[in-house]
């Protein structure tokens, strides 16, 4: 075991892995991660805690995912390029793994013209996939970024994120694989609403072997109304939503109810995919959605059965 | 060439208002080719100074000289006679120009008439982009001899990002995804494979990011 955390435990035993979203507040106020714990715990193995998500200033993700640990639960700290420099981020590792943090995703980050700070500077130091190399030199050198020595290394189960969904298309499984070169454990993927899309974005996956390598979490999303249906599909970048279903969302009389529907038809058809691992059900500012969406599609978490 | 583009004229105003004698000079390389800060620019610059100020009434002189490189002493130096006697010197070159005028001219005042904006190339007419940063350690052989430090908004060198879609970037459709650009460029080759091999992390200290830098050629006396 590379970390001993729960993820890794329930997706090297080749149980399906079913994780979560969990933004910290706009906030100093604890009470909120602890409420949305409380919501997801039981229901999923490990919850993502983001990183100033979509580039707006938030509680900290290795401040919310202690919090969480306090509640039992696993966090995902989630690490982004954009806000620190290589020194800032090997520090943050260190006192992630210190608090008792055992899984890391790393990410580039969305820019800064995105959030609410768009005059800031963006850091950009290392990417995703060079911050992903010097994570797995930390655990398994275990050396820091510059070669020197780390006299207790940070035991992490490293992921990134991939998308399916962005050009150019006939790279983006090479990209994957790139980051299993520089040392993922697994990742998870953007939202999948284009089935057959991703069904040919693994196919090219299990060509590579990434799907030996790496544990691949496919994303889904429950849409609240159709109203979301259409700004995923014309405003977020790398995201593919197909016609018929900002159609189905627009017919549906339970908008909630039918998003949901949605979501679990998705689940079960991406859990017969070859070398999909788990599911990463992103319900931002919806945490209730998920026990629903697990109960729908039957899912019981690793960690649970 | 270095781009710059003349700041608002209120901001130049606020700052030319408090002095008399003011020398605008302009600067006939990079700044006269984007048709920004060369002598014609700065002469247009001076009648709108002389027309306000007469407006409101401020007293003194608004004089213009231009010279052919407002990067080398020799060139900043021959306006002496020129600086002489005035207040305030207001520049059009890009920002080194305002600098070396102060070095050079230690008692007198000096602003910058321009916001330098970037290493730039004329894309279309009257059209300039972005294509070096400066970084101090040029890796375009391996990028189809396109700059990624530059011309990627995250400066990533594993790109394309999540964001990349239709060929441009996630913060603009009117910017162009650089390894979107690359990706094709090196197709064509047939080395697009290259692109497998994890690149960085970037050596920043060769940047502006290790402190001011040095030029010096070998074998050269001063």
């Amino acid at each position: 075991m590379r970390s001993g955390s729960t993820l890794e435990t329930v997706l090297e035993a080749g149980k399906f892995a079913v994780t979560a979203e969990l933004g910290p507040p706009k906030s100093a106020d604890p009470q909120v991660i602890i409420d949305k714990a409380n919501i997801l715990k039981g229901h999923v193995d490990a919850v993502n805690i983001t990183d100033n998500q979509t580039a707006i200033a938030r509680m900290s993700s290795m401040a919310a995912a202690k919090l969480v640990i306090e509640q039992g639960l696993e966090p995902i700290m989630q690490m982004t390029c954009r806000d620190r420099n290589r020194l800032a981020m090997q520090a943050d590792i260190l006192g992630a793994a210190a608090l008792g943090v055992k899984n890391l995703l790393c990410l580039t980050g969305d820019h800064q013209s995105f959030g609410n700070h768009p005059q800031s500077l963006g850091v950009f130091d290392l990417d995703s996939v060079t911050l992903v190399r010097m994570v797995r030199d930390m655990r398994d050198g275990p050396r820091f970024q510059c070669g020197e020595e780390i006299a207790f290394a940070p035991r992490l189960f490293i992921g990134a994120a991939a998308n399916p969904y962005a050009d150019p298309f006939p790279f983006r499984a090479i990209r994957l694989a790139k980051k299993v070169d520089a040392g993922i454990d697994f990742c998870q993927t953007q939202i999948i609403y284009n089935v057959e899309k991703f069904e040919e974005f693994m196919r090219q996956c299990r060509e590579l072997g990434v799907t030996e390598r790496c544990k691949i979490l496919a994303g889904v999303a429950p849409l609240k109304s159709a109203g979301t249906a259409r700004y995923m599909k014309n405003r977020v970048a790398g995201m593919d939503v197909p016609d018929e279903l900002v159609e189905r969302m627009s017919a549906a009389a339970d908008p909630q109810d039918e998003g949901i529907d949605v979501c679990v038809e998705i689940i079960k058809r991406v859990k017969e995919i070859d070398g999909v691992a788990g599911v990463h059900i992103m319900a931002v500012e919806w945490e209730s959605a998920v026990p629903e969406i697990t109960k729908r599609a039957g899912l019981i978490p690793g960690s649970a059965s | 060439m270095i781009t710059a583009e003349r700041k608002p004229f209120d901001q130049i105003k606020t700052v030319t208002d408090q002095f008399e004698n003011i020398l605008v000079v302009g600067c006939n390389t990079c700044v006269a080719v984007c048709l920004t800060g060369g002598e014609k620019e700065a002469e247009i610059l001076a009648t709108q100074l002389r027309l306000q100020r007469q407006k409101d009434g401020i007293g003194g002189t608004v004089e213009t000289v231009t010279v052919l490189r407002q990067c080398e002493n020799e060139y900043v130096d021959a306006v002496a006679a020129q600086v002489a006697g005035k207040d305030l010197i207001l520049s059009t070159a890009c920002s080194i120009g305002p600098q070396l005028f102060a070095d050079r001219f230690p008692q007198v005042r000096v602003a910058p008439a321009m916001n330098t904006n970037m290493l730039g190339v004329v894309k279309e007419h009257h059209v300039w982009t972005e294509y070096c940063a400066a970084c101090g350690d040029c890796v375009i052989f391996n990028t189809g001899g396109i700059c990624p430090i530059a011309r990627c908004a995250k400066q990533l060198t594993n790109g394309p990002c999540g964001g990349s879609q239709d060929g441009h970037c996630e913060i603009s459709k009117d910017i162009p995804c650089v390894w979107q650009l690359i990706y094709l460029k090196l197709a064509s080759f047939g080395l697009e494979g290259n692109l497998s091999r994890i690149s960085g992390p970037k050596d920043w200290s060769k940047a502006n990011s290790g402190g001011p830098r040095t030029m010096k050629k070998e074998g050269f006396k001063p």
